[in-house]
Formats: C-alpha cells, sequence, structure tokens
C-alpha cells in the first residue's frame, strides 16, 4: 500500500463534474507533478487531499487510513498534510514570525521558545531571517511565497501538497521559490505538486500525471510524458506550453 | 507584411494639435456670480443689522460677511488675466503656452464661481432667518429662551448621554451573540439559526419608535416587578432589542468580508473553526466593524430623543416642556444643537477612519 492513495475521486459543484474518478498513488519520498490546462482540476484534487473540499465519490488513504468521509479527525489530518497556495494567504496582521508560529503553538501544542526558535531556523533557511518581524504587506510576492512555505512546514508535514505556488510571480522571483522546492524534493519531503513550470517538473518529478478535464489522460516518469508522450492532447498541451515560452 | 496587419498606418491620421480653451466667457459667468451674491449679502446684512437696531455686535458681523463676499472676485479677476495672456500667447503661435495659460485662466474661474456660490447661499439663508422682520428667528433661534431652558435641558442631556453608552455596551454584547447564533453551522444550528434570523427581520422591520411605546408602557403591566424601575432603564430595553439586530448584522457582515483564502489557509495548518474564528478572521474584522459600529452608535444616541413618547424625563421632553411654556421653538432648536454638538465629532472621525483604510488599501 501507497503512503498517499487517491482512489477513482470524484467532485462536482452543482451538475458540473470536475474530478470524473482520479486515481494517483504516492510512494514515499515521491514527488509527483499534476501538470494540464486551467480549469482541468488540479487545485480542486490538491483541496480534496486535506479535505478543504469533500468529495462526492472514491477515497483517499494515507498510510492506508481513509481520511475521506464521515468521522475522519480533519484537523488531525491537517497537520500532516501542508498545503501552499498560488496565492501565499499569508495572515495580514501578523508578522512573518507570528504567521510561521501560529499553528505550532495553537495545534500542536509547541512552547512558545521552541516554535519560535524553529521558525527562525526555518527563515534561515529560506533566506528569509531578517524579515521576521515584517508584516507580509511589506513583502514581495517571492518573499511571501517562502514564508508561506515555512509556514507549512513548521507543523511538520509528512506530504506537502503545492498549488501553483510560482504562478503569481514575477519572472525573475520564481527561481528563489524552486530552489527551496528542489532542496525539499532533495531531502525526501513526499510531495504532490501542480505547476506550469515544465522545466522544472521534468526536472523533480518521479512521476507527472497530465490532467484533462477531470481525468488523468496519461501519467508516467517525466522522460516519457515530456519526450514521449503517448495522448495525442498531451502533446497539444505541450506543444502550446513551448510555444507560450515555458518549456 | 500580411493583408490582414494589426498596425493600420496607412488610414490613422496623427490628429490635429488641440487648440486653448476659451476662458472670457467662464470669466464673465464668474464675475456675475460673485456680484449678485455681492448685492444679496449687502441686502441681508441691512437686514441684520435692523433686526438688531444697528448694534454694534451686529454691525461687525455684517462688515465681516460683506468684506467675506468680495473674496472671490480675486480669482476670478485672475481668470480674466489668464484670459488676456491667452489671447496674446495665441497672437504669438505659442499654442502649448496658450494652451497652460487657458487651463490656469480656467481653474481660477472656476475657483471664483465656486466661492462666489457659496456666498450666494451663506447670504440666502441669512435672508431666510431675518425676512418677515425677523420671523424665522424667531421662531426657532430666540436667545432669551435658550437662557431659560438651557439649565434643564443640559440636565436632561445627560440621561440621553448615559441612556445611549449604556445601551450601546449591551447591544455590543447581545449582538454578538445573534451574531454567533446566525452563523452557527450545519443542521444542528439551523433551529437556532432561523431564531436569531427572525430577531433580526422583526426588529429591523419595527420602527424603533414603536419598539419603545411597547416596552415603555407594556414592560410595566406584564412584568409588574419593573414598575419599581426608573422609567429610563425601559428605554435602554428598548433600544436595546432594536440596535442590537442591526448590530448582529454588521458582526456578520464584517466577518464575511475576510477573503474565504483566509479560512482555507487556517484550516488547512490544522486550526479548527473555532481557533481560526479567534486567530485570524476576528482580528481582521474588527478594523473592518469599527466604521460601521460607530454608525449605529451614532444614530443610537439621536434615537435616545424617541424616549420623550415615554414620558422619560431626556432633553427633548423637557424641550417640549419649555416649548408649551414659552409658545416658542427655541427650547426644541437648543436640544437639536447638543445632539449636533455631540454627534458631529464621532461623524468626522468614522470618516476619518474610512478613508484612512481606503487610502490603506490603495497603497497596498
Ligand atoms: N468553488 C467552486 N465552485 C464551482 N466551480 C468550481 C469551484 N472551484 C473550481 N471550480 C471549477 O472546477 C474546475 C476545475 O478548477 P480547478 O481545480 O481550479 O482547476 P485548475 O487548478 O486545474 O486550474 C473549473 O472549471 C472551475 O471553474
Ligand atoms: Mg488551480
Amino acid at each position: 500500500m501507497a503512503f498517499l492513495e487517491i482512489n477513482d475521486v470524484r467532485k462536482s459543484y452543482g451538475h458540473t463534474e470536475v474530478l470524473k474518478g482520479v486515481s494517483i498513488s504516492v510512494e514515499r519520498h515521491e514527488v509527483i507533478c499534476l501538470i494540464g490546462a486551467s480549469g482541468s482540476g488540479k487545485s480542486t484534487l490538491l483541496r480534496c487531499v486535506n479535505q478543504l473540499e469533500e468529495v462526492n465519490g472514491g477515497e483517499i488513504l494515507i498510510e492506508g487510513d481513509t481520511v475521506t468521509g464521515a468521522g475522519v479527525d480533519i484537523n488531525r489530518l491537517r497537520r500532516d498534510v501542508g498545503i501552499v497556495f498560488q496565492s501565499y494567504n499569508l495572515f495580514p496582521h501578523m508578522s512573518v514570525l507570528k504567521n510561521i508560529m501560529l499553528a505550532p503553538t495553537m495545534v500542536a501544542g509547541v512552547k512558545d521558545k521552541e516554535a519560535r526558535e524553529k521558525a527562525m531556523t526555518l527563515l534561515e533557511s529560506v533566506g528569509m531571517a531578517e524579515k521576521a518581524d515584517a508584516y507580509p504587506d511589506n513583502l514581495s510576492g517571492g518573499q511571501q511565497q517562502r514564508v508561506a512555505i515555512v509556514r507549512a512546514l513548521a507543523m511538520e508535514p509528512r506530504i506537502m501538497l503545492l498549488d501553483e505556488i510560482t504562478a503569481a510571480l514575477d519572472p525573475e522571483l520564481v527561481g528563489d521559490v524552486l530552489e527551496i522546492v528542489r532542496e525539499l524534493a532533495h531531502d525526501g519531503l513526499t510531495m504532490l505538486l501542480a505547476t506550469h513550470e515544465m522545466g522544472f517538473a521534468k526536472e523533480v518529478a518521479t512521476q507527472v500525471c497530465f490532467l484533462e478535464q477531470g481525468s488523468i489522460l496519461e501519467k508516467g516518469p517525466p522522460e516519457q510524458i515530456f519526450e514521449n508522450p503517448q495522448e495525442e492532447r498531451t502533446q497539444q498541451f505541450l506543444s502550446r506550453v513551448v510555444k507560450s515560452g515555458r518549456l | 507584411m500580411s493583408t490582414h496587419s494589426l498596425v493600420r498606418d496607412d488610414v490613422q491620421q496623427a490628429p490635429e494639435p488641440s487648440a486653448p480653451a476659451k476662458v472670457t466667457g467662464v470669466a464673465g459667468i464668474a464675475l456675475i456670480v460673485d456680484l449678485i451674491a455681492i448685492a444679496l449679502m449687502l441686502y441681508s446684512v441691512k437686514l441684520l443689522r435692523d433686526y438688531n437696531h444697528g448694534n454694534t455686535a451686529s454691525t461687525i458681523v455684517g462688515v465681516i460677511l460683506l468684506l467675506a463676499s468680495l473674496g472671490p472676485l480675486w480669482p476670478t479677476f485672475q481668470g480674466f488675466l489668464g484670459a488676456g495672456k491667452r489671447a496674446k500667447l495665441l497672437g504669438d503661435k505659442q499654442l502649448v503656452a496658450a494652451r497652460r495659460a487657458a487651463a490656469r485662466g480656467r481653474e481660477d474661474t472656476a475657483i471664483g464661481i465656486g466661492y462666489g456660490a457659496a456666498v450666494l447661499i451663506v447670504a440666502g439663508v441669512l435672508l431666510l432667518l431675518l425676512t418677515n422682520s425677523g420671523a424665522v428667528a424667531d421662531t426657532f433661534l430666540r436667545i432669551d429662551a435658550w437662557r431659560q431652558s438651557f439649565n434643564e435641558e443640559i440636565h436632561a442631556f445627560w440621561i440621553n448621554v448615559w441612556v445611549a453608552v449604556v445601551s450601546f455596551i449591551l447591544v455590543l454584547i447581545f449582538g454578538l451573540i445573534l451574531a454567533i447564533m446566525r452563523m452557527l453551522p450545519g443542521r444542528a444550528g439551523a433551529p437556532l439559526r432561523l431564531i436569531a434570523t427572525v430577531y433580526c427581520d422583526v426588529f429591523r422591520a419595527i420602527p424603533a419608535i414603536v419598539t419603545v411605546l411597547l416596552v415603555a408602557f407594556g414592560v410595566p403591566l406584564a412584568f409588574t416587578f419593573t414598575q419599581t424601575w426608573n422609567v429610563a432603564w425601559l428605554g435602554v430595553l428598548a433600544l436595546t432589542l432594536t440596535y442590537s439586530a442591526y448590530v448582529a448584522e454588521v458582526y456578520r457582515a464584517g466577518l464575511a468580508s475576510i477573503h474565504p483564502s483566509q479560512t482555507a489557509a487556517s484550516r488547512s495548518l490544522g486550526l479548527s473553526y473555532a481557533q481560526t474564528l479567534r486567530a485570524v478572521l476576528v482580528p481582521q474584522a474588527v478594523r473592518r466593524m469599527v466604521p460601521p459600529l460607530m454608525n449605529d452608535f451614532i444614530s443610537l444616541q439621536k434615537d435616545t430623543a424617541l424616549l420623550s413618547v415615554a414620558a422619560i424625563p431626556e432633553v427633548l421632553q423637557v424641550a417640549q416642556y419649555w416649548e408649551s411654556k414659552l409658545f416658542n421653538l427655541a427650547p426644541v432648536t437648543l436640544a437639536a444643537l447638543f445632539f449636533i454638538i455631540i454627534t458631529i465629532p464621532q461623524a468626522r472621525f468614522v470618516d476619518y477612519l474610512i478613508n484612512r483604510d481606503a487610502a490603506k488599501r490603495a497603497g497596498g
């Protein structure tokens, strides 16, 4: 049994089915990249994994234990599953340091002093230590996103979900953020990430899934998907990406 | 280049350089407005002196008003200078300089019109007060009537102040309870949600004066132990019932105005809904709630005058007593003045808060 099993997950908003039976299994230390056009359901799938959205069918298991459906301790689950959003979503009324310390102190019961030290160590590792007392509105997008990653890491999640975390950034700020993800991958953190950065996906992914209108059309190792895609739709998608200068 | 080129230099001609705007005409209008305003002010000042039998104070006030009314002539004069400059520069074929001179001239002229119109309004109001040999002033603004009623009215006004403050404290608490009830989730919360919603709808529908009447006269009959109470407390009760419905709405709207992505971020870190409320939503919402809460507080202060219908000796009740005693409305105007004096600074403060937040949001 894989670390994370997504089995035939279905999700509808009203009458539109957004996920039409998606299955993925993620082994420990794997980095899985979700690619696909805007609106294909990448964000929805990630939000289902940590139960920000309720699935309408199928199930999701982490280490063999189902995390979908009634009776699941959602707050407990979310401590193990970190998520970083495209729009950072930092808390604007708290300093960077307080943003990071909030969940460890409030949810995990870590002592204030310990949480602070941990937060500072993490901030240092992403080159943001001198911004610890700054407020999110005074940071650039790239800096905010680095803080958001650290905020999720502070809960020591067993898996991280990253939802197009560089899509809102100016091009010159993308590199710093991707560098952090690259290091996390190197350190063996299990990750499921939606991305438009194909070059990056090619480099860090152990597996790439091409999502099209709520279904996984093709999946495989990056070499196969990017160099030798089997499906015509995958080929079309990738050639559009090449034209936009992203590959 | 293909035939479907997006760039069409061939058909788009360079525009004519724009000519300087005209100035003399508007400057003329400004001059007419200013002169009419001065004439009207002259007449009103004459009435003012006549009404006060030509005493020194009224003469001084009149002279000041007249001098002030001459002010708008200066920018209007500048406007005419601008018009002259424009014509000269245009003659010298200095198009850009002429355009600038014209723009400045028109701006000066606009100022002349704006201030002239203000003088016109002030003079008009003065005229209205003093016309009919001071009928309006005699009805609303009699100084001797103010002198007689002032002491009792200011004492009565104290009731309005404490009723407003105590009511609003209770409103903040009761409104919060209602708001929480309205936001209870799921099927389990549905009955309480419904009750709170019905409460808010009903008490926002009933005119406050009706609630005051029902409570002040009905409660002592229905609950006889309240007959020993100071009746002002029944006023507090009525205003609290009414304003809690509005304030519950302010709380709810304030929380709803925080973007759902903040909740998503907080919940995804493992915080419960209650923790999310406390640490993330409420601290952000409070800032946005303060101006509408202040607005509700201001209207509550004014609605304390409604207690007069329940024979509670607040300021309007006392003012009406003096009105019937002196056969003159000036004591009621005095009550109005009290409300103006305490309310305007608060209203300015709310505007300041709103502008500050708007500036902050615009600044990113
Ligand atoms: N809250 C929602 N309500 C209704 N439709 C939604 C909602 N969220 C997403 N959708 C729809 O679901 C589809 C998939 O969206 P999303 O998962 O955001 O795609 P992606 O992240 O791949 O761009 C889109 O068609 C979108 O319009
Ligand atoms: Mg998305």
